[in-house]
């Protein structure tokens, strides 16, 4: 087995959301989308620190975009998934995958009933 | 959004100020942005309320370390405590003191005397503080006191009658663990075989050893039982038996009771009220040796032992203090009651320090002076800091360009305040070294003037502790108005040479100088007014002849018995020119009595009158002078119920015409012969007490005599002592000049007088230090000013004119403050004297134009050294 880096669950639900989000994603979209996805209140603090972590393992890659109108003036800091991000999400589900295949049949039914 | 209004509707602001600190610098614009944009959208939704709340709930979650963390910077840090550094630090500091000696000595000589002022201070205060702590029950021992009510006045008082004791003991007892009668520390004379001592120690029940856990060196606490007995203190035992063996040997009590050693003691420490406690016999020996205490006609009438009682460990003095308050009036007569005597204790922990009382309620006492001093002591240390912080920044700009480099060559500004540090810190310690050497040097003097006996504390790890602590607070606060000031220069004005203190750099300065000088004015004018206070009661009329007199306490009764032998054989030797027999010196009134009654007195009003019962001749040895009638005679048998009077009991009685007026005195008839100018025998600063003489042949226990003035002091002493020794072989020798007895009544008034003194001087002496320096460097910095000046035609008399203008400001200012505070304290001090001085307007004349004169002469120094100066050098390097 190799050597990966490990994902925490809220963390790969946060970066499979930055991966999903068709636009660019920043703070707000990325805390919304989380609620959205899972039905769960989420802190915006819990996301932010996630996303940062995130950055700091190197999954997320970060930029400030430029200067808004509608939040005082402040920038926001788009995130966009790295390539090291994509292969972990890649790893994840080849993983999953191979258990979900693993699972015998009747035992498969009684959870897809 | 659009029906939003953004600029009227906003997050909280407070939070947002939190955040802003809070979060590191590089999240906190995204993290605000996104929490911003959820605000509005909240707002626009579900209200501005419900949006704040949310908003600040998501604020404060975000409060989390990994959001506080800062980034590590890219730059390489630069550490505080680095050991090359701080190295540096000091090499420069060095350099710089040895670089400027006058500024260095300015500095270090300024706060070292500010220092040892602090620490003597500290060092009183300690003594003061921990009065009678070394007695191991200080909070279960307590004194037996009472307040009486006389015409209206509450006094308070310790005297109580002799069987209160007993009383308390047999209905109170289950409060106290040991009650103790005693009787006044007074000097008794104390002789084994040759060897005579006159030395103050009292009778005092037989547990008194215990209750004051006696530190026993021979014998144990239980050593008083036998009424024959006695513990003498360890110095006593030495004059006596040097290093033999004192235990049991016979000691010989005012020549008429033999009593055993049964112990000997350590000496009562200084601070102790019971130091004066040289000798301690058994209360059961004073009872046999006073045979009328137990014939007493009214023994609860008189009033005159002191009781000392412990508590039981479980005992509240509050309590017990009510339960017994009302134990006197169940025992007196009737006509006795309107005195109204509420019997309470007194804690050892209030007696030294919180022991006046007015009108029945506790006022104070020499606690006032502990906060007395100790607010000088800061004040005067407060100047000595701000003489640093003042020469510091004076100096500022000259250490500008060291500051420019070091910040031009990466120093961050904690650094340079670090540095800054350092140096003060250096003054400081170097200043802390001196000061221990010129308390050491000053310690006995001071110990002198305060009637102390203060050491310093070497191995007590506390001094040391405290020193280094008061060190390290000094040198902050000392360093800190240089230290931040000067890091916070630009590198980039400082280098170009373009740093020019504002207009308002001087402020700081000149508000240090005003302050400095209103501590010293206020000094100055306290200084005066105690002075005048203490001149103010001495010039009172004493109303009798104090030069030449001399008081002789008795304690047998040989001298008594050849009174008039004595007399005539000392008169022949041409020593004396009289002399006289008393129950009270002239300087003390021992008696009083309410036992006299007069024509016309209203039944209601009480009467004390002090009395004194003295032999023929007494009046001319003191010299006394009649208003009214005359002096008891010797002719006249019927004088022996004559009473002399002074004026205040002639005006107490309201007589017109008082001589020849007969009074009753208890069951006696007696008759005013003569009426006395008042004199002044208790306190110089309270009302004469009214006072009546009457005529006694018993032994009256002072002799008083006046010398005849032809021949010196000492050969007339000589010769009083050849002949009192003839008649009295069994007493020691002592007399006292009553001229010095009665100054003795100022004592505590010079003492502060003399400690106020020696501060004051100090505190101007150090503001003028920090003056001069200060002068030196503003001087300095104007030199080119001066220079263009002169060119231009200024004589020296302008610039001296121009420099010592600013200064004399400050001065004026500083008066303006100091006088109204001075009055304000100064006044309630003087409010607890009867007699007081007036503050009046010409001591602050003589201060401020003293201060001036000060002042300008500090200054002049600096300006007209600044006018002589020749222009040429002082121009030519531009």
């Amino acid at each position: 087995m190799m050597k990966r880096t490990f994902l925490g669950e809220f963390e790969e639900i946060v970066l499979l959301v930055v991966a999903a989000c068709t636009d660019r994603a920043y703070g707000v979209t990325i805390w919304e989308s989380v609620q959205q996805y899972t039905g769960r209140n989420v802190t915006m603090s819990a996301v932010h620190a996630t996303l940062y972590r995130l950055e700091d393992k190197g999954f997320l890659s970060s930029e400030m975009g430029g200067a808004t109108a509608e939040r005082g003036g402040r920038r926001k800091r788009f995130f966009r998934i790295t390539a090291y991000g994509n292969k972990a999400l890649r790893e994840i589900q080849h993983i999953r995958q191979e258990l979900w295949q693993a699972i015998p049949l009747d035992k498969l039914q009684v959870i897809q009933s | 959004m659009k029906d939003f209004d953004e600029n009227e509707h906003y997050p909280p602001k407070w939070v947002d100020y939190i955040l802003a600190k809070c979060i590191a610098p590089h999240l906190v614009e995204d993290v605000q942005g996104d929490l911003h944009e959820v605000f509005y959208k909240t707002a626009s939704k579900a209200g501005l309320f419900r949006a704040r709340w949310e908003y600040t709930f998501a604020a404060l979650t975000h409060l989390k370390p990994y959001f506080l963390k800062r980034k590590p910077s890219k730059h390489s840090p630069s550490p505080l405590f680095s050991h090359a550094m701080i190295i540096n630090y000091f090499k420069i500091a060095f350099r710089t003191l040895a670089k400027n000696k006058v500024y260095s000595f300015i500095n270090i000589a300024g706060l070292a005397m500010g220092m040892s002022v602090a620490m003597l201070i500290g060092l009183w205060i300690f003594d003061e503080l921990s009065y009678d702590k070394h007695h191991k029950n200080y909070d279960r021992i307590v004194q037996v006191m009472q307040h009486q009510t006389r015409n209206g006045d509450i006094g308070t008082q310790t005297a109580n009658p002799y069987p209160l004791g007993a009383e308390l003991r047999r209905n109170y007892g289950t409060d106290f663990k040991h009650i103790i009668m005693s009787t006044w520390m007074n000097p008794h004379i104390l002789a084994n075989g040759d060897k005579k001592f006159s030395k103050p120690g009292s009778f005092m029940d037989a547990e008194a050893p215990e209750m004051l856990t006696l530190d026993m060196l021979k014998g144990t606490w239980s050593g008083l039982k036998d009424p024959y007995s006695i513990f003498l203190s360890e110095s006593v035992a030495k004059a006596f038996f040097g290093e033999s063996d004192p235990m049991d040997k016979i000691i010989k009590i005012d020549n008429n009771l033999n009593v055993k050693v049964t112990g000997v003691y350590k000496d009562l420490p200084y601070n102790s009220s019971f130091r004066q406690l040289e000798f301690l016999a058994p209360w059961s020996l004073f009872e046999i040796s006073s045979p009328y205490l137990k014939t007493m006609e009214d023994p609860w009438r008189p009033n005159n032992f002191p009781i000392f009682a412990q508590l039981t460990d479980r005992a509240d003095i509050d309590q017990a203090s009510a339960r017994i308050r009302d134990v006197k009036k169940k025992n007196i007569r009737k006509e006795q009651l309107k005195f109204k005597p509420d019997v309470f204790l007194n804690p050892m922990s209030k007696w030294y320090l919180h022991s006046t009382f007015k009108n029945g309620q506790r006022i104070g006492g020499r606690i006032e002076n502990v906060w007395l001093f100790g607010t000088i002591g800061a004040f005067v240390l407060l100047l000595a800091c701000i003489n640093f912080m003042n020469l510091s920044t004076a100096r500022s700009e000259k250490r500008a360009r060291e500051v420019g480099i070091r910040k031009a060559v990466g120093s961050v500004r904690r650094q340079l305040i670090m540095q800054f540090f350092c140096e003060s810190f250096l003054v400081v310690a170097f200043a802390f070294i001196v000061s221990i050497f010129l308390v050491v040097l000053v310690m006995p003097l001071f110990n002198e003037v305060a009637d102390k006996k203060l050491i310093m504390l070497w191995g007590n790890p506390v001094f040391w502790l405290l020193g280094v602590c008061f060190t390290l607070f000094t040198a902050l606060i000392a360093g800190s108005y240089p230290a931040l000031y000067l890091s916070s220069f630009q590198p980039v004005k400082v280098l170009k040479g373009a740093y020019r203190a504002g207009r308002f750099a001087a402020l700081p300065r000149k508000t240090l100088v005003v302050v400095q000088f209103a501590v010293s004015i206020v000094l100055i004018i306290g200084t005066i007014v105690v002075f005048r206070q203490i001149q103010f009661a001495k010039s009172r009329p004493v109303g009798y002849t104090r030069e030449g007199l001399i008081t002789i306490y008795l304690s047998t009764p040989d001298i008594h018995n050849h009174f008039d032998v004595v007399k005539n054989e000392l008169k022949n030797t041409g020593a004396i020119t009289e002399m006289a027999e008393s129950s009270s010196p002239p300087t003390n009134s021992w008696s009083s009595t309410s036992g006299i009654v007069w024509k016309g007195k209203d039944p209601s009003l009480s009467s004390d009158f002090n009395y004194s019962n003295v032999s023929h001749d007494y009046g001319k040895t003191i010299g006394w002078k009649f208003v009214d009638g005359r002096d008891f005679s010797r002719d006249l048998a019927s004088d022996s119920s004559g009473l002399i009077i002074n004026e205040t009991v002639a005006k107490f009685m309201g007589l017109k015409n008082p001589v020849g007026e007969d009074l009753m005195w208890f069951d006696s008839h007696v008759r005013i012969i003569g009426v006395v100018k008042d004199m002044i025998i208790d306190s110089p600063y309270e009302p004469v007490r009214p006072l009546i003489y009457s005529l006694a042949n018993d032994q009256g226990g002072v002799i008083t005599i006046k010398i005849n003035p032809n021949i010196s002091a000492s050969d007339a002493l000589a010769k009083i002592e050849s002949v009192f020794k003839k008649y009295d072989p069994g007493s020691p020798f002592q007399s006292s000049f009553v001229d010095q007895d009665y100054a003795s009544k100022f004592y505590d008034e010079m003492r502060i007088a003399k400690l106020t003194t020696f501060f004051s001087i100090l505190a101007i002496l150090i503001s003028c230090l920090g003056l001069f320096g200060v002068a030196s460097f503003i001087a300095e910095q104007r030199t080119k000013e001066i220079g263009v000046r002169k060119v231009l035609g200024a004589t020296i008399a302008n610039v001296w004119r121009m420099l010592s203008g600013d200064f004399v400001i400050l001065v004026v200012i500083a008066f303006l403050i100091a006088a109204p505070v001075s009055y304000y304290f100064l006044d309630g001090w003087l409010q607890k004297y009867t007699y007081r001085t007036e503050i009046s307007w010409w001591i602050f004349f003589v201060t401020g134009f003293g201060t001036m004169l000060i002042t300008l002469m500090t200054v002049s120094f600096q300006a007209i050294k600044a006018g002589m100066m020749n222009p040429i050098k002082s121009l030519r390097s531009e």
